[in-house]
Parts: structure tokens; sequence; C-alpha cells
């Protein structure tokens, strides 16, 4: 009965969010309100789990909720309740696609959104090198421009750039790198 | 049965690397699926993620449902989808057994600095390879700066537009421009015959 609940109550979250994982936040808020599964605190720390593992707080917050709740079946169940709107959907679409790609008002739509899905993209990137190449809480304790910015971040990530642009390495080689970096700098 | 196992393990391996959201996995999926596998193009890829982030759903998810369909129809979809998941599964339900300050290690706070200082390069890559094929003329230009600014500074905004609207709005808007033009559209980014 508990596993039908988590079922239906992470479809519906997978079938209204809209957007980043991000968006499924307000939905795990009303449902930690109405179900008490997990607390304000646990999406939180939620939170910072996604950041520093592969997959989506949607995802993850479904996987953590759903073990908690019904062990190890609860957490496989939840999360597959979140795809499976977005699954058919997405089925629905490809399939429109197939048919459609040839068509004067899909190709116009393309021709703008292909602008707008780069800017998203742009904006995600400086949403990242926000917190990754900028220390706003060091520049306001000193007020120096010079601490404004995260001097060894910028530095690996220039380094990375050329890397990647000379070398023909997997991305995979350079994430890891990059943490290999952050531990042993201490960044 | 072997091009849906091949699904599957290529996207447990995608799904091991996507840190920092959906958009941290188009190198990747770049590397692994169209330089690699020849499975799919980057304009696909980018057409793919535009849909993505206007369907309900996480937009990595969505993207992977995509690729999978493509190659393989309905079970591709369904293979590439659930060999996305696994990985995370599998993470999560291992940190929520036996490690409750997971996100507190210093060494993960480290590694997961370093590792935005990566993606965040990634990302900028992933930019600079599309641009030439999205950006192609005023109106396209208008409408990157537009969409970038409002998408990026929505905080000073006195609402915040969801970036499905953005979205959506955008398409309309490139209907309405080439069907005035009469044009169609930028001639790239189409469906390559299979």
């Amino acid at each position: 009965m508990t596993l039908f609940r988590l079922v239906l109550e992470f479809m519906k979250t997978g079938l209204f969010s809209v957007g980043g994982g991000l968006a499924t936040l307000p939905f795990l808020y009303e449902m930690s309100d109405a179900t008490g599964w997990f607390s304000h605190a646990d999406i939180a720390d939620m939170i910072a789990v996604s950041e520093s593992t592969p997959g989506a707080i949607g995802i993850n917050m479904s996987t953590y909720a759903g073990f908690k709740t019904a062990g190890v079946p609860g957490g496989i169940a939840a999360t597959l309740a979140l795809a499976a709107p977005s699954v058919i959907i997405i089925l629905i679409i490809a399939r429109f696609l197939h048919r459609f790609r040839e068509n004067r008002l899909v190709d116009g739509a393309f021709y703008g959104l292909r602008p707008a899905s780069i800017a998203m993209i742009t904006a995600a990137g400086l949403n990242v090198a926000k917190v990754a190449l900028v220390d706003l809480s060091a520049y306001e304790q000193t007020g120096r421009l010079m601490d404004l910015f995260t001097w060894k971040a910028i530095l690996l990530g220039a380094l990375i750039f050329i890397g990647q642009r000379k070398l023909k390495w997997s991305p995979v080689i350079f994430i890891a790198i990059s943490a290999v970096v952050g531990i042993l700098l201490k960044f | 049965m072997n091009t849906l196992l091949e699904l599957y393990w290529t996207f447990v391996k995608i799904g091991c690397v996507t840190f920092g959201g959906g958009y941290a996995m188009l190198p990747i999926l770049e590397r692994e699926l169209v330089d690699k596998r020849g499975w799919t193009t980057m304009d696909d890829l980018r057409d793919y993620f535009s849909i993505g982030q206007c369907t309900p759903g996480i937009i990595a998810l969505n993207v992977s449902t995509f690729i999978g369909e493509k190659r393989a129809r309905i079970p591709g979809a369904l293979a590439a989808t659930a060999g996305f998941l696994s990985a995370p599964i599998a993470i999560i339900l291992v940190i929520a057994a036996f490690l409750t300050n997971f996100a507190e290690l210093d060494v993960v706070q480290h590694a997961f600095a370093g590792i935005r200082v990566c993606v965040c390069v990634l990302i900028v890559q992933a930019v600079l390879r599309l641009w030439k094929r999205s950006v192609v003329d005023a109106f396209t230009l208008g409408l990157y700066l537009a969409v970038f600014a409002l998408n990026a500074f929505s905080s000073l905004l006195p609402v915040k537009i969801p970036a499905a609207v953005l979205v959506l709005l955008s398409g309309a808007a490139g209907i309405l421009i080439s069907l005035r033009k009469g044009r169609t559209g930028s001639g790239t980014g189409k469906g390559e015959a299979e």
C-alpha cells in the first residue's frame, strides 16, 4: 500500500515538474508536508548530495524517499515512477518528430528554439561559473577585486580548456582529473 | 538484443558521470554518441535538449529517452532511460543505507569544487560548438541574447519567467519570423536520413 502511494506521488511529481531537476523541488516540499516521508532538512541534504553525485535532484530524492519508506524496492519503484510520465510523453513527441521533421512550421519552430536552447546552456554555464570561479564572501570581507575570483580554479579551468582542444580525451577523464586536483589543492 | 544491451550499458556509463544538471551531460553525450558511435548528431542533441526543456520531467532523462527511441524505438527508449537511472539509484541507495553525512565530507566537497570547474569549461565548449549552426542571423542573435538575459538574470526580474515558457515563446517567434520571411529555417539541424 505504501509502495502504491509512493509510486503515485512520484508519478505526479514527474508529470508536473517541467524544466531542470530543481523544478521538482516545490513538489518535494509539498510531498514532505503531506506524507512525512522525509523532512525539509532531508531535502536540503539531498540537494547537497545531488550536487556531489551524478543524477538530478528529482531522481536522487525519489530514490532516497522510496528507500526510507519501503527499502530497496521502494527506492527503485519511486524512481521509475518519477521517470514514467516523461518517458511516455517523449515517446509520443519522438514519433511526431519523425513524421513532421520536414514540415515548415516545425522547421520554423526550431529556427527559434536553437538559439534559445544554447542561450539556456550558456546561462547554466554561468550559474556553475558563479559557484566554481567566484568567491563572493572573500570579496565582501576584504573588498579587494582580486579576491573576487578563485584564481586556482580559473587556472585549472584554462588548462582544461586548452587540454580539451589539444588532446582528444574523453570529458570523463577531465572530470576525474579535476576531482583529484580539487582534493589535492583543497578547492 | 545486442543493440538494447549496448544502449543500456552506454547510458549506465553516461549516468555515472553526469554531474551538475542536464546540460553538463551534453559534452559527454557528444563524445560517446556522436563521435564514438555515430548514433546521433550534435544538431539533433541540441534539438532534444530544447524539447526536453519544455516537456515534463528531468531534461537529462528526456534526452536519454529521445536517443534511445531514435536508435531502437520503444525498447531502445526504455533501455536508455533505465541505463541512465541505474547508477544514480545505486549510488543513492548506498549513501542512504551507509553514509549519512556524505555531502559534508571534506574530500567530497573539494572533489566537487574541482569537478564544477571542469563542468564549466565543458559547457562553454558545447556552446562554442553549437554557436555557428544556431545563431545564423540578426533574429537568432537577438533571441539568443534575450533568452540568455531573461534566464541568467531572472533573479533581478519582478517575476521569474519559467524556462519552459521561454522555450515555447522562442519556438513561436521562430515560426512567425520564418513564415514572414518565407524561408525554411536555417537549413541545418534537420534529422538526417537513417
